[in-house]
């Protein structure tokens, strides 16, 4: 299998090669951070005019996820859309594409700092959900355990004979995981910045995305 | 025809010096459309270009801009301002010159703008952006005359291509104004012409005496070279020896590093204190300021210098330039050496300081090119399309526009005249609407055409982009250093991005000419403190390389030839016949191909003696066909002369490999998706506007903001294969980073011609590219490999197992 799995707080989770979280006990897909219409936005505010497919890209791989995995739940972990507007600029095709993979499933949609608000899709709106366990928000709360967020879209680097290789990636402790950002059009913030040194715990892990995605003790600063 | 007033030939008289014959006959030629002077430093070159002005400005009344003096570097602006301003007021004469750059201030540049000078002495770039404004046109109303300094430099840049379009524009706000180019000495003048011409308008070539040959010796050292490298550590008592003996002394270097180690270790070795300075482009520039006051005072008995100091900046009484590392290019070479000895018919002196050995045979093949006058020249393809999206933002962002006026202006330039005007429609295009094959939205219309036919931008906000991002130098990410503590402070310098990032707490290394250590990067910025060690332990990072030319190439080549080699010292010619024993000399027609175990990997070096930029393409070319063989490739390094990969697995025939059918074929499919497209496709984007230069803001609120270009680059791969930009970033790989055509010279001259010499050790001619930066990682199947190994490893370490 190209996945890694682990518990969470009892929970048995896998992480995905994608990005994608899935908790099989729930039939529960995770992403998060898809930035849907991120070039819209940008050119909307009168910044670059980026290749406007990155939309397409994504949703592409999480239709594939969910072919995969046929969820009864899918929860969208915050910063779905680059921000509310662009969430209304999608294109037809891109809004039945959505609602196509809405059909027959429990569908989710956290609050994220670039969505803080209703959207025009069907599904339930929250700003955060607990399955217990486990608990679903965007960004993590220090202090608090059973904990899936997004929002950092953390990466990691290893080196190996001479070799430096950086990918996205999940971190992991007994607390919490941080999923990596799933929106073709995103970055990363390296696991050695501040903020997550000093959310994370010193035994930390950050599972790396591959085939299968692979666990090094998280790189700190 | 004009001749010299009184007034300036008294001026002359009273400096006791004669008019110089060009300087008279570009005076008598001042009405000429164009026209490009080709004189050696040191013969009164600059005020030969300034003198029609002068003269024009003491005789005739003037208000505003009469002349626009354009030159590629800031300093070289700055110190024609205080030159000029003897004559001016030496002869009283009521003329007001400033300069305007990068540097200069905001306020003094809003003031230039409402009352500009006489002489603005600037920049392509600052041109540029000037012209970017609504009132261009009142600001260069009376412009007659425009200079270009440095030419030669410009012209092979995608700086010139800029400068040129930008002087069409000029053009076509003052249709009088005249160009003057001024340029050292070059192979093809008439290429330099052809560039800074108004097409289908000609422009004559004024040739100056060039003056004695230079006087130019490899520099004699107690000490042998290195096997490798490229510090010159060897030759440090010798260069002293030599700038004790001198009034001051340029000691120029190929790359920002071996400045950097260069300079640290002449430091160490100056028992007498005397006063060196280093200036090289990652300095911080109140630093170079400082090293560049102390030269023009003459305080400096010698720079380390790259180069940052290559262009003819007056520094006085330069008597000796010292030329560490093989020069790659005897063009570049010749022009240096013209920084010695200002005095006209004196001939320059200069020393070649190889690095190690391979670059003593280097440096006499260049030596004896430049004692036959024998300079090289690379073929100059069709102007690149990423500056001219630049140029039409530039026009939208200085008001409406015609387009058919645009492309009538855009076929003056010379590297433009054949632009179709398909070709010019798709950039226009690309400007307006990202010209995606989806159709856009409303929010991707940068540019809008109105009911008159003219094209304006949509949005005025567009504006402040377009000119934070004007400019075609590509800057490395780079990141200030600064000491821990220091804020405030001013920074040491600049290194670039890669480099911090491979760097771990408690590394050292230089910058500045002082060691250093790595604390932390705290918002983008490298926090260090100084190192009181003797010897940095992280002693590179990467500056600029050049590619070593094709004629070069074929002259080392041609001496590999010899049976025994008299004109080389002893140790090198040994190193030869060490190399001819154990395996086999790189022949012209023969492709050498060596195989070896070292260090755990298994190794492959090709000479192909191509020049870097082709040699690196043959390394993703072979590695790309390794890879889709299943042999593990993990990376490969290339210099100008050799390719070395390394990977898992021993390649036992690699004569396949070299087939000219599998090399071709292997290029499309390989251009798709490598690293260095990637790379290109990033210079080319940022030219055209499609990513900002730098993002204000974005990575101070932290790195996920932003997306790596790469990313851009699939996407576009994978949805809009035919999209300008990948059609750009092809064009441009083709003839720049990716060099193929070299490629293709090698495989005709070696005709298939393979020979293979499989050892159990590395060889004397391979063993110096094992120590050579720039190593081009392969992100395939090995890697994966690697990374499973890794894991376990770590986890182990971390007894996580």
């Amino acid at each position: 299998m190209n996945t890694y799995t682990f518990t969470l707080a009892g929970a048995k989770l896998v992480a995905l090669p994608s990005g994608a979280l899935w908790w099989p006990d729930e039939a529960l897909l995770c992403v998060s951070d898809l930035h849907l219409g991120k070039s819209e936005r940008i050119a909307r505010n009168g910044g670059a005019l980026l290749p406007p497919y990155e939309t397409r890209d994504t949703l592409f791989r999480l239709d594939a996820d969910i072919r995969e995995t046929t969820p009864r739940t899918v929860v969208c972990l915050g910063d779905s859309f680059d921000d509310l507007d662009a969430a209304n600029a999608l294109t037809e095709e891109q809004t039945l594409w959505i609602t196509r993979l809405m059909a027959g499933r429990r569908w989710i949609w956290i609050e994220g700092n670039h969505d803080p608000g209703p959207i025009d899709f069907g599904g339930m709106h929250l700003a955060e959900l607990h399955t217990p366990p486990l608990y679903f928000r965007h960004i993590a709360r220090p202090g608090t355990s059973a904990e899936v967020s997004g929002h950092f879209h953390p990466k990691a680097s290893v080196s190996r004979r001479g070799h430096r290789l950086t990918r996205p990636c999940f971190l992991l402790d007994s607390d919490r995981v941080i999923l990596p950002a799933y929106g073709t059009y995103t970055g990363g913030l390296h696991s050695d910045h501040e903020a997550l040194n000093n959310l994370m715990r010193a035994e930390a892990l950050a599972i790396l995305l591959a085939k299968p995605p692979h666990p090094i003790p998280m790189p700190r600063s | 025809m004009r001749r010299l007033p009184p007034l300036f030939q008294d001026w002359f008289s009273s400096k006791g010096w004669s008019v110089h014959p060009h300087q008279i006959a570009l005076l008598e030629r001042a009405d000429e459309a164009a026209l490009l002077l080709i004189a050696p430093t040191g013969c009164g070159k600059t005020l030969a270009g300034f003198l029609p002005t002068l003269v024009d400005l003491a005789t005739k009344s003037h208000s505003g801009l009469h002349t626009l003096y354009i030159s590629p570097l800031k300093a070289l602006a700055a110190d024609i301002r205080r030159n000029l301003s003897t004559p001016i007021s030496e002869m009283s004469l009521p003329i007001r010159v400033e300069d305007r750059t990068g540097d200069t201030p905001q306020s003094r540049k809003k003031r230039q703008r409402a009352d500009p000078p006489h002489i603005l002495l600037t920049t392509p770039e600052s041109l540029a952006l000037l012209l970017s404004y609504e009132d261009a046109p009142r600001i260069f109303s009376g412009l007659k005359r425009v200079v270009i300094d440095e030419i030669h430099a410009l012209a092979e840049s995608k700086r010139g291509d800029q400068l040129m379009l930008a002087l069409s524009r000029l053009q076509a706000l003052c249709p009088g104004m005249t160009r003057v180019g001024l340029s050292a000495t070059v192979e093809s003048p008439t290429s330099i012409a052809r560039y800074l011409a108004c097409a289908p308008k000609q422009c004559s070539i004024l040739q100056a005496d060039p003056g004695p040959d230079p006087d130019i010796q490899m520099l004699e050292t107690e000490e042998e070279p290195p096997w490798s490298g490229g510090g010159a550590k060897y030759a440090i008592p010798a260069v002293l020896r030599q700038i004790k003996q001198h009034n001051t002394t340029l000691v120029f270097h190929n790359t920002r590093a071996q400045a950097e180690i260069f300079f640290h270790n002449l430091w160490l070795a100056n028992d007498e204190a005397l006063p060196i300075g280093i200036h090289h482009g990652s300095l911080a520039r109140e630093q170079r300021e400082k090293v560049e006051a102390a030269m023009v005072r003459g305080d400096l008995r010698a720079i380390v210098c790259t180069g940052s100091l290559d262009l003819g900046i007056d520094w006085g009484d330069v008597d000796l330039v010292v030329q560490i590392g093989a020069p790659k290019n005897v063009k570049r070479l010749v022009q240096r050496i013209g920084r010695a000895n200002h005095r006209y018919n004196a001939p320059s002196k200069a020393l070649l300081v190889p690095a190690n050995r391979f670059e003593v045979v280097e440096c006499i093949a260049a030596l004896e090119a430049v004692r036959a006058h024998d300079l090289d020249g690379e073929p100059q393809g069709p102007g690149p399309r990423d500056v001219l999206c630049q140029h039409i933002l530039i026009r939208a962002a200085a008001g409406p526009f015609e387009a058919e006026r645009l492309y009538e202006e855009i076929k003056t330039v010379g590297a433009y005249s054949s632009l179709s005007r398909s070709s010019f429609e798709d950039c226009l295009n690309f400007c307006a609407t990202g010209g995606y094959a989806l159709r856009s939205y409303d929010q991707w219309q940068r540019l809008q055409k109105r009911p008159d036919g003219l094209w304006q931008l949509r949005d005025p906000r567009a504006t402040q982009r377009i000119r934070m991002n004007i400019g075609t130098i590509q800057d490395t990410d780079t990141l200030k250093v600064r000491l821990k503590g220091s804020r405030s402070g001013k920074p040491l310098g600049e290194i670039e991005e890669s480099f911090a990032a491979a760097l771990t707490p408690g590394d050292t290394f230089l910058i500045g000419g002082q060691i250093v250590r790595y604390d932390s990067l705290r918002e983008m910025v490298v926090q260090v403190t100084r190192d009181r060690g003797p010897k940095p332990k992280i002693a590179t990072f990467t500056g600029t390389k050049f590619a070593t030319s094709t004629q070069l190439s074929a002259r080392i080549l041609a001496m590999f030839r010899q049976e025994d080699w008299p004109q080389l010292p002893q140790h090198t010619a040994e190193w030869l016949k060490l190399q001819r024993k154990v395996s086999k000399l790189p022949e012209a027609n023969r492709l050498l191909v060596e195989t070896f175990p070292h260090d755990n990997r298994q190794h492959l070096c090709v000479y192909g003696f191509s020049g870097r930029n082709a040699q690196q393409t043959l390394g993703l070319l072979l590695t790309q066909r390794m890879e889709a063989e299943g042999l593990n490739p993990l990376g490969f390094v290339a210099t100008d002369y050799a390719t070395l990969i390394w990977g898992l697995d021993l390649i036992a025939n690699p004569a396949p490999l070299f087939t000219a059918k599998n090399l071709r074929d292997g290029l499309e499919n390989w251009l798709a998706g490598n690293a260095v497209m990637k790379r290109t496709f990033k210079g080319a984007a940022t030219i055209a506007g499609l990513i900002d230069r730098n993002m204000p803001g974005a990575r101070k609120s932290g790195r996920q903001a932003t997306f790596s270009s790469d990313i851009l680059y699939d996407t576009l791969r994978k949805y809009d294969p035919d999209h300008l930009m990948l059609k750009i970033t092809r064009e441009e790989a083709l003839r720049g980073l990716v060099d193929f055509g070299r490629i293709e010279e090698m495989l005709s001259r070696t005709a298939g011609q393979i020979d293979h010499v499989a050892l159990d050790r590395v060889t004397p001619l391979a063993a110096p590219l094992l120590l050579e930066i720039g190593k081009v990682p392969i992100k395939g199947a090995a890697e994966d490999r690697l990374l499973a190994e890794e894991t376990k490893a770590l986890m182990r370490e971390a007894g996580l197992t």
